[in-house]
């Protein structure tokens, strides 16, 4: 009797996507262990994974570390199928679409700070559309606007720069270190 | 910063703009705001500033809600034990719920609790 066996082939592109979406997910716990001042303001840190990954290895890449890393990380913290994970996903899909549009912007100009900016903002107005619309409506959420966009414009900025710095330092990447 | 190019500067400017005139929008916002519901859908919001009347309708019949000197109540309402119009004035962050006829007045003065939050 033989077991029959199922290959599955691993690309390098494969284990390059499942080491930074590793290094997301660690950043996603570690901010959950951070008591935070307001619910709904966190850092976002596992975005710089996410700017790091799009420059380097494109959208593609980029879409799949996040996507992973929503994914991995609600499974995680318990939160998966959850409301909390819902925000998650919308917040992560809608910031990478804005992510797509903002690469094909020219880069003397435009670089991964105000790329991480713009992903913020996309990221808070989607959440902010989805608890409108769909987990409370009704609720009037427009005394919390600035609030919320206060802080994304802050973590955009935070996160962006040290996206920006990391890809100058070439840490962060696996081929090197490997 | 010197990680940061032109365009990456016009947004974080342009961003910062947007966030100081939510800002402002806010202040002046915040004198308070009085929300009228029917069956949970919200189908007024005024200022308490203005003193008016309004009237909604709801299953039973006609709700009357009066607005006057920055107070809010419900001046009429057919509900038979009229107990949100005997409520009075409606303090900040307080409402006034008729039933049955499914209307409920907010009063959302400034300040956040755990309910509208």
């Amino acid at each position: 009797m033989t077991a029959s066996t199922i290959e599955l082939v691993a690309e390098p592109g494969d284990l390059r996507v499942a080491r930074l979406a590793a290094a997301a997910i660690g950043l996603t716990l570690a901010e959950a262990v951070l008591p935070l001042p307001i619910p709904g303001v966190k850092p976002g840190l596992a975005n710089i994974v996410t700017l790091v990954v799009l420059y380097r290895y494109g959208w593609h890449a980029a879409a799949w570390v996040a996507g992973l890393r929503i994914v991995a990380g609600a499974l995680v913290l318990g939160q998966f199928l959850t409301p909390a994970f819902l925000l998650s996903l919308t917040g992560g899909v809608v910031s990478l679409a804005a992510l797509a549009l903002a690469q094909r912007l020219p880069a003397r100009w435009f670089g991964p700070v105000g790329l991480s900016l713009l992903a913020a903002f996309a990221h808070i107005g989607a959440q902010l559309a989805v608890v409108d619309l769909w987990l409370m409506p009704g609720a009037s959420l427009l005394g919390l606007l600035p609030v919320f966009f206060t802080a994304a414009w802050i973590t955009g900025l935070v996160n962006g720069l040290a996206a920006a710095h990391l890809l100058k330092s070439r840490q962060l990447d696996p081929e090197v270190k490997a | 910063m010197s990680h940061a190019r032109p365009g990456d500067w016009l947004i974080l400017v342009a961003g910062l703009i947007g966030v100081i005139a939510l800002w402002a929008h806010q202040v002046g916002g915040l004198e308070g705001r009085v929300l009228v519901r029917v069956d949970g859908r919200i189908v007024s919001e005024s200022s308490l500033r203005l003193d008016r009347k309004l009237s909604v309708s709801g299953p039973l019949g006609e709700t009357r809600v009066e607005i006057r000197g920055g107070r809010v109540r419900v001046a009429a309402d057919p509900s038979p034990r009229q107990l949100c119009v005997r409520q009075g004035w409606i303090p900040p962050g307080g409402a006034a719920v008729c039933l049955p006829n499914r209307v409920a007045v907010e009063n959302s003065a400034a300040g956040y609790d755990s309910l509208n939050y």
